[in-house]
């Protein structure tokens, strides 16, 4: 709980992460475009699972909105773009997410367990088909322009996002406010019962993961050119976060990010060396994890670390 | 002075009266115990005054201000903490992080984290569970899971605090050793209100006695009256 004394006490982690952003920051500089745009949809992975995990790590709700909340951001973009700077449209499209998600939250953070799921999921669901409607109906025309920002832009937007969504996720693990997050995905009636809030709790914390992923898909927009609600609401974006995290594991802060980082790397290797097989053999790897690392990656490399892998514990 | 008071509470669940028309009152720095056979209401009184129902009818007052239709949450930092019939501990966590939650969302005014953690460190001290504080809570045997509940509840800082049947499963020592406990409760000047199986355990720390039945009060008094009392007797042995 001490935060000053866990951040000084591991000098060295604290000096790697610095020298990793400083290498990130600067990379433009030197690696080939291609890696550019390449670590630009790592980190987008990454930025996404991390802010799911922030609400649905410690809550165990699982939430199936994050394609909602990202094509809100797209979709923001797509039409202020023109009429306003690059930073205004960012903030406009992560406030505006944050903004439905606080409605969505309270609407639905009473449904527990499959419900909340289901319901989440329709959210996304409803808002692409709305939107489908809307513009075959209303406009006429399917699809937007989106005004187009260089690749190095797009790129050090993400990775000021990805520092910030790091930040946070640090930060309310090691507050009160995440305490009050694991106390209810234990046993939310106890919560309520010790004086927690759960309803603000909950629906804030949603808010802010969404607020990441409407910022996310705002700055994304400006790199795909052009848009459509199947692409900005594209249902595997609502997966994608979850099999990420589970894939890391999200027992820890770093379990998501490596997670997405694997992941993401593993897809595009797959995609471009095996483009028949790659769903398959995906699907595989994924199964294997969580048949045999239900703590994900990172629990695996810890227990190994711990020099645990041999040794057995009657409580685990 | 009275503490808590309820008059006419009454919970229907669709046709089923599980508490009707319930008039009860909790004196400041008593022990009252709350005793009927299985499905009595018991439970569903509980949480009526706790706030997880809703009442369908009544009112209860907690030092004379009405706490019908306040949330949970609430009702806990006004001062009022319970305890549940099946621990429900936050069982992932550390027993020293489930005092530290209560302390630190327990009470109204804001408290600091090393103060709430000094506070979690000195409740768990009180209930003897400072040996354990790292371990788990689904790891720890149910009598320390019942101590570990009842120091999550007192780190609210409650002026009232309610038992649910915190002595249910344990051997005659731990029985024995729950008893001391709610003693050395009471010493801190918390009103206790009880609902116990246990009948020698009742007997000995209560004060009072309400008895229910069919969801409806049926006899109140000191235990001996309540030992001699002939419906009391007639609804437990079906005479």
């Amino acid at each position: 709980m001490n935060r000053v004394g866990i951040i000084f006490k591991k000098p060295f982690s604290l000096g790697l992460l610095f020298l990793a952003l400083i290498l990130f920051a600067t990379a433009p500089f030197y690696v080939q475009p291609y890696l550019v745009i390449l670590l630009t949809s790592v980190f987008m992975y990454i930025i996404i699972t991390v802010s799911w995990t922030i609400f649905s790590g410690p809550t165990h709700y699982i939430s199936l909105a994050s394609a909602a909340f990202f094509g809100v951001g797209v979709y923001t973009s797509a039409l202020l773009g023109k009429a306003f700077p690059l930073p205004v449209v960012i903030i406009a499209g992560s406030l505006i997410s944050f903004v439905l998600a606080l409605c969505i939250g309270l609407l639905t953070l009473r449904l527990r367990g499959m419900y909340f799921i289901i319901f989440t999921f329709s959210i996304s669901e409803l808002m692409r088909n709305f939107l489908l409607w809307w513009e075959t109906t209303m406009t006429g025309t399917v699809g937007r322009w989106v005004v187009m920002v260089e690749h190095v832009t797009v790129y050090y937007v993400i990775l000021v996002i990805f520092v910030m969504v790091l930040l946070t996720a640090y930060l309310i693990r090691r507050s009160r406010f995440g305490l009050a997050l694991r106390s209810i995905g234990e046993q939310e009636e106890a919560a309520t019962h010790i004086g927690i809030n759960t309803t603000v709790v909950k629906t804030i914390t949603f808010a802010i993961s969404a607020f990441f992923m409407g910022a996310t898909g705002a700055i994304m927009a400006t790199k795909w050119k052009y848009i459509d609600p199947r692409i900005a609401f594209d249902p595997l974006l609502s997966f994608m976060p979850v099999l990420m995290a589970i894939f890391g594991g999200t027992g820890q802060l770093f379990g998501p990010v490596f997670g997405a980082a694997i992941f993401a790397y593993l897809e595009e290797i797959l995609t471009t060396k095996f483009p028949y097989y790659y769903m398959l053999l995906f699907g595989s790897i994924l199964i294997v994890v969580i048949l045999f690392l239900p703590h994900g990656m990172v629990g695996l490399v810890q227990k190994w670390w711990g020099g645990g892998l041999n040794r057995k514990n009657a409580n685990s | 002075m009275r503490i808590l008071e309820g008059q006419n509470i009454t919970k229907h669940f669709g046709g089923l009266a599980a508490v009707h028309q319930v008039d009860f009152d909790i004196n400041q720095g008593e022990v009252v115990g709350l005793i009927g056979p299985n499905g009595a209401g018991k439970t569903t009184l509980f949480n009526l005054i706790s706030g997880s129902l809703p009442a369908t009818g009544g009112q209860i007052r907690y030092k004379g201000n009405k706490i019908t239709g306040l949330k949970p949450h609430q009702i806990c930092k006004r001062g009022v903490a319970r305890t549940f019939q099946s621990a429900k501990l936050f069982a992932g966590l550390t027993v020293f992080e489930n005092a530290l939650a209560a302390s630190l969302f327990g009470t109204k005014r804001a408290i600091s984290v090393p103060d709430a953690e000094k506070e979690a460190a000195e409740l768990l001290e009180f209930v003897e569970l400072s040996t354990v504080r790292e371990m788990r809570a689904k790891d720890l045997p149910i009598a320390n899971r019942k101590r570990l509940e009842v120091a999550r509840a007192l780190a609210t800082k409650p002026d009232l605090l309610m038992f649910d049947e915190v002595m249910a499963g344990l051997n005659s020592v731990e029985v024995a050793q729950a008893m001391e406990l709610v003693t050395k409760i009471r010493k801190r000047g918390i009103t206790i209100f009880m609902i116990e199986h246990v009948m020698k355990a009742i007997m000995n720390v209560c004060d009072r006695i309400i008895v229910l039945h069919h969801g409806s009060k049926i006899a109140e008094g000191t235990p001996e009256e309540i030992a001699t009392s002939r419906t009391v007797i007639e609804v437990y042995l079906g005479e």
